[in-house]
């Protein structure tokens, strides 16, 4: 990235590969488009301007790959697993396992089988997308430009639409089981009856509860996608020393990120945890 | 940093994940986990009755190494006893079969001096006769007599 300026670095940096819809009367290259288009994103600008009409190709992309890692070597596991001695593979994933087997029935009070494959999924998945940091900022974004692709950021969870996009998958599911397992009526009756429990006060305890409810994914995406990101920041900032000094900071930065990485995954799953048990439990 | 339709499509990946977990990569492992669990429970049962049984074998083994050693005990009092017996009445027959025989010998003793001292007597009577005829025909001489008579004593 020879010739930039360090805020045109970091900039490129914190920018997505965007494919999105360009809207009509947008002006590229000089010339004015005559009607909305899909097409990659060649600036932020551009991607700005493209609103909500686009994707993040690369955090996709990345997030789907991690995913896919964790399934497919979790499912290699399970398919050839034995009740016998376990190889180290088998050993290391049954460790997982049993951690959030463990995390769910001391946090998780009611009856649901599904909650621990929810809560492995959240926890591998956020993990390896998290882990993604680990690999030197550059790297990955000289390969692609290499073949061309402008933008790459490869680490999903520093992008705000990767955290909301799991934090609203875990509110629908907690709105659903608090649906199936109170009713509607039931869910309805703890939105406006709590913590006031009286009919004239109905309208300020949904308004509280409402905003008690939608405060879960927030905070939920909000906090995984801080860390991140600042973490992310840090990494880039420390990219732009002179390459002899980078080490001195990078290291212990990096050691430390091991930790937030692992740590971030633990919340946000036992978050989930805590949402999904307190969607099933009656007031 | 623009919200966007990526947050939808991340939403929607993460709830084929979470399928596909639940479907087919917690219950293999769960259940392998459990299989695991309950083996080990087992084995450590089996081995503890294993240890009792041994410990149940141990003590009879013992007593009956005890019950075999009084039994080899009293069988070897008995058969001292018996043993002492055997000599005891060995003894006393011989002692009474000696007695037997001494007496059996003392009478044969007693009846052959008995016929010898019979045949003594008859022999005497023949010797005197031939004495008195020996005198009858020599005269009687004292000195003569006396000295037949003498010899006669001695043939006694």
């Amino acid at each position: 990235m020879a010739g930039e300026s360090p805020a045109e670095y970091i900039q490129h940096h914190l920018t997505n590969l965007t494919y999105g819809k360009l809207p009509a009367g947008f002006e590229r290259n000089g010339t004015e488009l005559q009607e909305a288009t899909w097409t990659m994103a060649q600036s932020a600008e551009e991607a700005r301007a493209m609103g909500f009409m686009a994707f993040h190709v690369d955090t996709l992309f990345m997030s789907a790959l991690t995913g896919i890692i964790f399934l497919v070597l979790f499912r290699m596991v399970a398919r050839n697993a034995t009740s016998d001695q376990p190889g180290k593979l088998q050993n290391l994933v049954e460790m997982v396992v049993e951690f959030t087997q463990d995390l769910v029935k001391n946090t998780f009070h009611g009856r649901n089988p599904m909650i621990g494959p929810i809560a492995l999924t959240v926890f591998v998945w956020v993990f390896l997308q998290n882990s993604l940091k680990l690999i030197p900022v550059d790297y990955i974004p000289a390969l692609t430009s290499a073949i061309g692709i402008e933008y790459t950021k490869i680490v999903p969870t520093t992008d705000p639409n990767a955290t909301f996009g799991m934090a609203i998958g875990v509110f629908l599911m907690v709105l659903y089981y608090s649906i199936k397992v109170k009713g509607v009526g039931g869910f309805t009756k703890e939105l406006t009856f709590s913590p006031f429990n009286h009919w004239s006060l109905s309208w300020f305890n949904l308004i509280l509860e409402t905003v008690g409810l939608l405060t879960k994914p927030f905070s939920l995406a909000l906090r995984l996608f801080g860390n991140m990101y600042a973490g992310e920041v840090i990494f880039i900032l420390i990219a732009l020393l002179p390459f002899w000094a980078q080490w001195a900071l990078q290291v212990p930065w990096l050691i430390f990120h091991i930790l937030v990485v692992t740590l971030q995954a633990f919340i946000f799953m036992v978050l989930t945890i805590v949402y999904l048990s307190m969607a099933h439990e009656e007031h | 940093m623009n919200i966007n339709l990526t947050m939808i499509g991340q939403t929607i990946g993460f709830f084929i994940f979470i399928v596909f977990c639940v479907k087919y990569v917690w219950p293999p492992l769960v259940q392998a986990m459990q299989d695991r669990q309950k083996k080990i429970a087992d084995g450590l049962a089996a081995s503890d009755r294993a240890n009792q049984d041994l410990e149940l074998a141990q003590q009879r083994a013992t007593q009956e190494l005890r019950e075999a050693r009084d039994e080899a005990a009293t069988i070897v009092e008995k058969a001292n006893k018996r043993a002492n017996q055997i000599v005891e009445e060995a003894k006393t027959e011989a002692r009474e079969q000696g007695d037997r025989l001494l007496a059996q010998a003392r009478d044969e003793i007693e009846q052959e001096r008995q016929q010898a001292r019979d045949a003594l007597r008859a022999e005497v009577a023949t010797l005197a006769i031939a004495g008195a005829e020996k005198i009858l025909e020599s005269s009687v001489d004292a000195k003569a007599h006396s000295e037949m008579l003498d010899k006669l004593s001695a043939e006694l």
